[in-house]
């Protein structure tokens, strides 16, 4: 291993961000900088009640309504829907809605400000009806919103025989566990601009993650052909899963707006409206019952998953999977059972964030082994010891894991690194003495995360990704896999310069436009470089091969625009496309949710060092110390990046974000109130990186993206019940609920 | 007619003199490096200077602008020739998505400017009013740190 990495030119190395001099210097063009002369701003009607009937919209006459464009479901050319697992979404509501900001009509004006003026002289007149606001109203079937019992969908997995296992357990600690709607809340707000071309050719172009799915989104909504259709990424200012599902909305919003008035059409939310109206982590309640003998080693596993999935189906059914593939943590168990499900509510559909319903689950049962340590008298960190998956350890779903396992790895340097049990140990003695005026914490935590989409998803993506030769000798990568900050362009570039041996500055990784490059499918799912970096080199090999049997190199410049004329011949470019091929050894069976439900895991483990006020209850982090294992860091620098951003962010998620719903609508959808990590909230986070590589990943790289944000929170929350003895077993602990938590005590 | 210096330009405004300096800055002079993230002063994204200190663009109305000088993140460099603390903020990984950089580099370079101190206590204090999602801070703070020290050394 230590000889193939001195022999890396680019990868392993932190190459400066591609497009970072542009961002730096206020160059970077996001959707609302992109100059449109004689656009119009479209704004959007949204419900204000959670449910009903609309019984007819009502134009003020004073205004100058001539002046403005109109939109609603009847202008919809193609089928009233945003495509995405199922059609059930309209893109504008057609006679009743079903949550609150659930777009109604569109308005676009040649102004912004009267687009806005012109939304206060439209009056929807409702009939409203009953809503159902919580997972609880939803189960009690308190009214019907989907199928015969509002649940949108439901797994079971199950290994071994779970009652039976419980019965013989010495011990079986049981424990529930509630985490609330967070917000992604990337710097740019969600935006979109559209306009059709004179073939009649739909262009738009925004604010995205997957630009094929709203290319799929809006073939359907208008009836177009795949050829008609053509979505460009704009620089975008963060994603975080916020702009997976809900940019094909915006898309089809501008798109209609477009195609009525003749202009070219931008609709860009300000912060209220994308905190109100888009897509949510799913809140979840999550039961365990855990059967152990009394030295610890687990026996069974028995779990329950409810998630809020919100008015409309959209990613739920994907999201609760990975949830529930996730629910038992990294443990070997011969016994487990996970029953999970999904329910409808009155409340704006929730989707995508990063993690994607693995940090709901991870943190119920990593905040699990406190209340198991607390029974069985021994400490979590040895409890991990015994149980934490190894080479050769099989998973809820069965399946054994042969490569790449760095759980204990991870649990054993964050454990030595933080210093976690002479920490615990002087903790202890600090919260003795009753002069101090905090108390002190440390807590630890361990997960694994799936690289790549959920069972044999990747096999229906077949996603297809390549590199291009130009004529004039530049190399371009080419996929639909988008830069939202975490560093694609960079890590596509050194993973092309390293396969081909062509210096950096001539490989360049062509902007995500249907028009050009191929569906290398969604940039979620922590799969942009394990699963379409692996494609982007199998793609470079092959042009490798191509350099190597016409005799020429890629070492410079010249050589390659000597190679190129070669191998282009009369044509612009020569292309290298390669389509995924499922690896023969992963099996996967959706029936019954067993086998190999992902490729690979990544694997990480948190110590959260803090302090809590004993006057305020307020919570101060002092030290977050993390050790992952990513397979291989392409771009250290870039890698570290994404584990301490994702780190932060859920930070935010265990003490400070907080939204506050009433009548199904968020309250609090303003980042004044809702409270996102500051530069003085958020302490030193120290990395360190494990590589256990992965054979099938590009240079042995696994997932980076999500895993940073499975793992802290369980780890402050150990920490704050290490520290206080009060035991909250809900997001966000804020001083308010310790507080609560405290006088209820005493 | 509202007169001022942007990035050492002249510049002259004859709108309605409560227009916010963000649009007039955005949409009038097609400055787009400053960003509006929330238009309320919490996230910092528009953070221009303005006689050399650090202000929400978003909360500025165009009048008071008159007769002084603004700087805006178009100031600082070029691709080409990088200034000293974007060059930092290259090497050390302080952007990611980009879109709280412009607001980002504003107030750190404001802090370099007042000699501000280069420890991580300080660095953080001083970017309190600017949001960052993607990066949780570190890497900013390590760029605006050796930022620091390379003026010092100058």
């Amino acid at each position: 291993m230590k000889s193939l990495q001195k022999q890396e030119k680019f990868v392993g190395r932190s190459g400066l961000r591609r497009e970072g001099p542009a961002k730096l210097c206020g160059l970077a063009r996001y959707v609302d900088d992109l100059p449109l002369p004689g656009c119009l701003h479209g704004v959007t009607l949204r419900s204000s009640i959670p449910c009903g009937r609309i019984k007819g919209l009502r134009f003020d006459p004073a205004f100058a309504w001539d002046e403005c464009v109109v939109v609603t479901a009847k202008d919809i050319p193609g089928k009233n829907v945003v495509a995405l697992i199922e059609d059930d979404q309209p893109l504008l509501a057609d006679g009743r809605v079903r949550h609150p900001q659930e777009p109604i009509a569109l308005i676009a004006h040649l102004s912004r400000a009267r687009a806005y003026e012109a939304l206060k002289h439209v009056r929807v007149d409702y009939e409203p009806e009953e809503p159902v606001l919580t997972i609880e109203d939803s189960l009690a079937k308190k009214r019907l919103l989907h199928g015969a019992d509002n649940v949108f969908k439901r797994f079971e997995i199950v290994k071994g025989d779970v009652d039976k296992a419980l019965a013989e357990s010495d011990v079986v600690v049981s424990g529930e566990y509630r985490v609330p709607h967070q917000e992604q809340a990337y710097i740019e707000n969600n935006g979109m601009a559209a306009w059709v071309e004179k073939d009649g050719t739909l262009v738009v172009t925004g604010s995205l993650q997957c630009p094929y799915y709203v290319h799929k989104a809006l073939m359907k909504a208008f009836g177009l052909p795949e050829s008609k259709v053509r979505v460009v990424q704009a620089t975008t200012g963060g994603g975080f899963g916020g702009k997976e599902e809900y940019p094909s909305m915006i898309a089809g919003h501008a798109a209609l707006l477009a195609l009525k008035s003749g202009k070219a059409v931008k609709i860009v939310y300000d912060r209220a409206e994308d905190m109100a109206a888009t897509t949510k982590r799913h809140p979840a309640v999550v039961r365990h019952r855990t059967g152990l003998s009394k030295d610890g080693k687990l026996l069974a596993q028995d779990v329950e998953v409810v998630m809020d999935g919100g008015a409309y189906v959209t990613l739920s059914p994907v999201v609760l999977s990975r949830g529930t593939l996730h629910a038992a943590g990294p443990y070997e168990c011969d016994h487990v059972r996970v029953r999970a499900s999904v329910v409808a509510t009155n409340t704006p559909p929730n989707g995508a964030f990063r993690g994607f319903g693995a940090p709901q689950t991870l943190f119920a049962v990593e905040l699990h082994w406190e209340k198991i340590s607390q029974s069985l008298g021994i400490d979590s960190l040895t409890l991990r010891r015994k149980n934490a998956f190894d080479l050769g350890s099989t998973t809820a779903t069965g399946q054994k894991l042969s490569e790449s396992v760095g759980a204990r790895e991870c649990l054993e340097r964050a454990a030595l690194r933080s210093g976690y049990a002479a920490r615990r140990k002087r903790y202890d003695l600090w919260n003795k003495n009753p002069r101090n005026r905090t108390w002190r914490g440390a807590g630890l935590a361990l997960v694994h995360h799936g690289a790549g989409f959920t069972g044999s998803g990747e096999v229906y993506l077949a996603s297809k990704a390549g590199v291009e030769l130009t004529r004039d000798g530049r190399v371009v990568v080419l996929a639909a896999s988008t830069e939202i900050g975490q560093g694609t362009n960079t890590m596509f570039s050194q993973i092309a310069a390293e396969t081909l041996g062509a210096p950096l500055d001539c490989v360049e990784v062509a902007g995500p436009d249907t028009g050009r490059v191929p569906n290398s499918g969604p940039t979620v799912a922590s799969r942009t470089c394990m699963v379409v970096g692996a494609l982007v080199r199998r793609a470079c090999l092959q042009l490798k091969d191509e350099l190597d049997r016409a005799g020429r190199g890629a070492r410079d410049a010249a050589a390659l625009r000597r190679a190129a004329r070669l191998l282009c011949g009369r044509e612009a470019s020569r292309r290298f496309i390669v389509e995924y091929e499922p690896p023969p050894e992963v099996r996967w069976d959706d029936a019954s949710y067993k086998g190999d439900a992902y490729g690979v895991y990544s694997y990480a483990c948190c110590v959260a060092d803090l302090e809590v006020d004993k006057a305020t209850f307020e919570v101060r982090v002092l030290r977050l110390t993390t050790a992952q294992d990513i397979g291989k860091a392409i771009n250290p620098l870039l890698a570290e990046g994404q584990i301490v951003g994702g780190t932060a962010q859920a930070l935010g998620y265990a003490l400070l974000e907080n939204p506050v719903y009433k009548d199904g609508a968020m309250l609090n959808a303003q980042l004044t109130n809702y409270i996102i990590p500051t530069a003085p909230d958020t302490p030193p986070i120290d990395v360190e990186l494990v590589e256990r590589p992965y054979s099938r990943g590009p240079f042995g790289a696994k997932g980076v993206g999500e895993l940073p944000m499975d793992v802290p929170a369980p780890a402050i929350a150990a920490a704050v019940f290490h520290a206080t003895g009060l035991w909250v077993a809900s997001l966000p602990i804020t001083p308010e609920c310790l507080c609560r938590e405290f006088h209820d005590r005493f | 007619m509202i007169a001022f210096k942007v990035n050492g330009k002249k510049r002259v405004f004859k709108g309605a003199p409560f227009t916010r300096l963000i649009d007039v800055l955005r949409e009038h002079l097609r400055l787009t490096g400053t960003k509006e993230g929330c238009g309320e002063g919490e996230c910092g994204a528009c953070t221009v200077l303005l006689d050399g200190e650090p202000v929400n663009s978003c909360l500025v109305p165009v009048c008071q602008v008159e007769g002084r000088t603004v700087e805006t993140v178009e100031g600082l460099g070029s691709p080409e020739k990088l200034g000293v603390l974007q060059r930092c903020f290259l090497e050390r990984g302080g952007a990611q998505c980009g879109i709280c950089t412009p607001g980002m580099l504003m107030t750190a370079q404001a802090h370099l400017r007042r000699g501000g101190k280069s420890d991580d206590a300080s660095i953080r204090q001083a970017l309190a009013g600017n949001l960052c999602r993607c990066t949780g801070y570190r890497h900013i703070v390590e760029a605006v740190a050796e930022a620091a020290r390379a003026e010092g050394k100058r």
